[in-house]
């Protein structure tokens, strides 16, 4: 069974449509990455999911449960950490993080000293005297020492440096270790790249794309950079070779994922001395599917 | 050579007004509208010479001075512009600061803690240029307004209310006005927050209320003390002293100069009161949600207490005078109270004032609810709304805290003026009678508490409008006889609706219907917040 059921949501604010029919399911135990630019609707779809905003149309289920009616017995088990932690500056932080471990019905103590010393915050400080790193650090020890099932983490890491990057990516490595599974919106690819087993790629309020990094890269291209003892002739017309180019006398093209073997067994005729292959960054995909969604808006057909 | 600290102001006032335009406006009209109906209808209220001399007899006991103001000479108030004068200033002067404070806070720390400021520091502009243009839209503000007050009350031309006269009474108002507009700016150099900043501001407003009041029946070199106290002594229509705007403007200019370079030597974000530390566990009682939310609210809570049992207290204490006063005066007792010899005139003036201060403590209890868009205005709600917090509960537990902020406050108005009165009066009102005056206003206040649950569920983006229906019951309240205003208007104030003890008896058949209203009113409130988004 899924652990998160997303099947033809909707949500209008006015006439303004934010998202437009979005289906999604994650699995237990499973980090699942959500990418879009900003203002696509990541952060519109987790407030549904927690039931924050009600949904036009559409269902979403959490556990099995509807995320409106039963939003209080999902939350029981979902910690969730928002993209700005917006908090009351004239509590501490200790005393924050004590009140969200209490309302989500107790935490792990032990837990909470350990996560204070690795991500290095001073819990005696006033909320009002941190800086945004420190607020986000909050919010990142509260949902990591309360013991759930679901994280849904919106953009987590902005505003932290590099080593509590770091940390966080550990700590969300911990979890799915436990078995727990991670909801992951964020900007920063190759946090995703690293740590996803799943990705959504959205866009203007539509999934675009949703699969594994290998199957999304399955359909798309490999970089092939080559070099050959005779010259290679009449390489674009082979099938599925894009964008050739010569470089200090080494040809580098893209080639689709689906013709490879054809374009290895072309090119051996020439002796091939050097091949080097680099599968596409989760960036190019990115990339990829918005310039080409960008070209698909202009002209109709697509790829 | 200190021009580059200045630069680009003029884009900046732009910038403030562009904001602001609005709520100016609605303050100015609001100003301007009640004060000019105020004067308009005096002529078909006191239409005689004789029901003149009776409201100046009734303004000539210590009550009232501590209230309102010293007034003038019996004699004077032959004429209108005396009783416009004695009737509105002080409250006008009052929301005219109101206004100014509220204005100053967000266009200086409320910007700044937002950050917003520092985008506009980061900008070729100068240090000072913010600070500056947000006191020049104030000097903009308060003008417009002494000009508006001053030509429009002219222009009604009602006897006794010359031009002279009219455009001091303005300008009071407006100097007055932009000396709390910069004293506030003071505040908001000294503290760290908006917040802090505000409740400095508002306490200096009491302060000077409560200055006055005591040094205007007591001792007059203490009113001096007070710019509330300067601005009832302007004798204005009558001396027409034009001192007091003087001495307030002249103020102002100094303090403008103190904000000035304090706010050249600080850092951005910084402030001359520091944030202590505090505790690194929460306590048991801060972990739940009640705890939390009073927690929240403590401050808030604590200086509303105060100021309205200083303020009860206040007036408990004029009642010695006011007793001693009516002992001397049994003439102009039996001549006024003819038609209800029963009540004293100090029962007249508990049910007044028992109104106003429900009124009053009305708003720290709407607040309380109110909070909560506040919260979630600031995304904090989801927070709770994120972990396993239910809507009703979370809800639930703000209607608690303001019905607990409602009693509270109530009982600190009965125990204010019976302590105080107990103090001074030989033969002391009953406290059970204070305190069930105090206490029968409690249905009103969770009529306006339930209004604002209705409209933080029904209607976020309308809450402010519980305060149009405050101010409407208290014009009801303060002006609805000089206004003439047909029964069904007063009887949308859920005030008039409550037994005015002691002039009338205990009845509970309107305080529990005007309870179901408010439960009534505050269930469609909640069925609302369970059923919209939450935006953060």
């Amino acid at each position: 069974m899924s652990l998160v059921e997303i099947k033809g949501l909707t949500k209008k604010f006015g006439n303004f449509t934010a998202l437009d029919d979005v289906n999604l399911s994650m699995n237990k135990g499973e980090i699942f990455g959500f990418i879009g630019p900003n203002g696509a609707g990541k952060t519109t779809t987790i407030r549904i999911m927690l039931g924050l905003l009600k949904a036009t149309k559409g269902e979403v289920k959490i556990f099995g449960k509807d995320a409106w009616k039963d939003a209080v017995e999902i939350h029981k088990r979902v910690a969730y950490v928002p993209g700005e932690a917006n908090l009351w500056p004239n509590l501490t932080g200790g005393e924050v993080i004590d009140l969200f471990l209490k309302m989500r019905g107790g935490g792990d103590r032990s837990k909470r000293e350990e996560l204070i010393k690795r991500f290095d915050l001073d819990p005696a400080k006033k909320c009002g005297t941190y800086s945004k790193g420190n607020r986000q650090k909050i919010a990142l020890i509260a949902a990591f020492s309360s013991d759930a099932d679901l994280y849904l983490l919106d953009e987590p890491t902005s505003g932290l440096d590099p080593l509590m990057v770091r940390v966080f990516q550990e700590c969300v490595m911990e979890v799915k270790a436990a078995g727990k599974s991670v909801l992951l919106s964020s900007h920063i690819l190759s946090e995703v790249e690293k740590l996803c087993d799943r990705i959504a790629i959205i866009r203007k309020g539509k999934i675009i794309e949703t699969g594994t990094l290998s199957e999304m890269r399955h359909l798309t291209r490999n970089k092939l950079t080559i070099k050959t003892k005779e010259p290679v002739v009449s390489l674009d017309e082979i099938k599925g070779v894009h964008n050739i180019q010569e470089h200090d006398g080494e040809l580098s093209f893209q080639v689709d994922t689906e013709e490879i073997d054809g374009v290895i067994r072309f090119l051996s005729q020439f002796g091939i001395v050097k091949l080097e292959s680099a599968p596409p960054t989760l960036e190019d995909l990115f990339l990829r599917h918005y310039t080409r969604a960008e070209h698909a808006d202009s002209q109709v057909g697509g790829r | 050579m200190y021009a580059h600290l200045f630069q680009q102001t003029g884009t900046l006032i732009k910038l403030i007004l562009r904001q602001e335009r609005l709520k100016i406006f609605i303050w100015l009209f609001s100003l301007v509208a009640v004060t000019l109906a105020a004067a308009a209808a005096y002529p078909t209220v006191y239409t005689d010479e004789q029901s003149r001399l009776a409201y100046a007899l009734t303004m000539k006991n210590p009550a009232m001075i501590a209230m309102l103001g010293p007034g003038y000479a019996i004699e004077d108030y032959a004429s209108f512009g005396p009783i416009l004068s004695t009737d509105m200033l002080i409250f006008s002067v009052i929301a005219v600061a109101v206004m100014n404070i509220l204005f100053v806070i967000r266009s200086t720390r409320a910007d700044e803690e937002d950050g917003r400021l520092e985008l506009i520091r980061s900008l070729p502009v100068g240090r000072l240029s913010y600070l500056s243009a947000s006191i020049i839209t104030a000097v903009i503000t308060n003008l417009l307004l002494a000009l508006m007050i001053g030509f429009g009350l002219y222009a009604l031309n009602i006897e006794g209310i010359d031009l002279a006269g009219s455009l001091l009474y303005g300008f009071n108002l407006g100097s007055v006005g932009l000396l709390f507009a910069v004293l506030t700016t003071l505040f908001a150099q000294l503290a760290e927050t908006s917040r802090g900043a505000m409740m400095l501001s508002f306490a200096a407003l009491i302060a000077a209320y409560l200055i006055r009041a005591v040094g205007d029946v007591s001792n007059e070199t203490l009113s001096f003390i007070s710019p509330l106290g300067w601005a009832v002594r302007t004798d204005v229509f009558v001396g027409n002293q034009w001192w007091p705007v003087l001495l307030s403007s002249a103020a102002a200019v100094f303090l403008i100069a103190v904000s000035f370079y304090l706010n050249s030597i600080r850092d951005l974000d910084a402030g001359f009161i520091p944030a202590r530390k505090g505790r690194e566990h929460a306590s048991p009682f801060l972990q739940t949600l009640f705890g939390f939310t009073l927690r929240l609210q403590s401050v808030n809570i604590a200086a509303w207490g105060i100021c309205i049992l200083l303020i009860s207290a206040a007036f408990g204490a004029v009642m010695g005078d006011l007793e001693r006063y009516f002992a001397d005066m049994e003439l102009l007792q039996a001549f006024f109270l003819a038609e209800d010899p029963d009540f004293s005139l100090a029962d007249q003036f508990i049910a007044l004032l028992m109104a106003i201060m429900s009124l009053f403590c009305a708003i720290p209890a709407a607040i309380a609810v109110l909070k909560l868009r506040g919260e979630e205005n600031k995304n904090r709600t989801e927070h709770f709304y994120g972990r396993a917090v239910s809507r009703t509960g979370m809800l639930g537990v703000y209607v608690l805290v303001a019905v607990l902020v409602s009693v509270l406050m109530q009982l600190l108005v009965a125990l204010g003026l019976w302590s105080a009165m107990i103090a001074v009066m030989e033969d002391p009102i009953s406290f059970e009678t204070i305190f069930s005056a105090a206490l029968a206003y409690l249905p009103a206040l969770w009529i306006v508490v339930s209004l604002a649950v209705l409209f933080l569920g029904a209607a976020p983006k309308a809450v402010g409008l519980v305060w149009f229906y405050v101010t409407y019951c208290f014009i009801v309240v303060y002006l609805g006889g000089v206004l003439d205003f047909p029964e069904w208007a007063k009887n949308l104030s859920v005030f008039e609706h409550i037994p005015q003890i002691p002039l009338e008896d205990l009845s509970f058949k309107p305080l529990l219907m005007l309870t179901l209203g408010a439960s009534v009113v505050s269930l469609v409130g909640f069925l609302g917040y369970n059923r919209r988004d939450i935006t953060g």
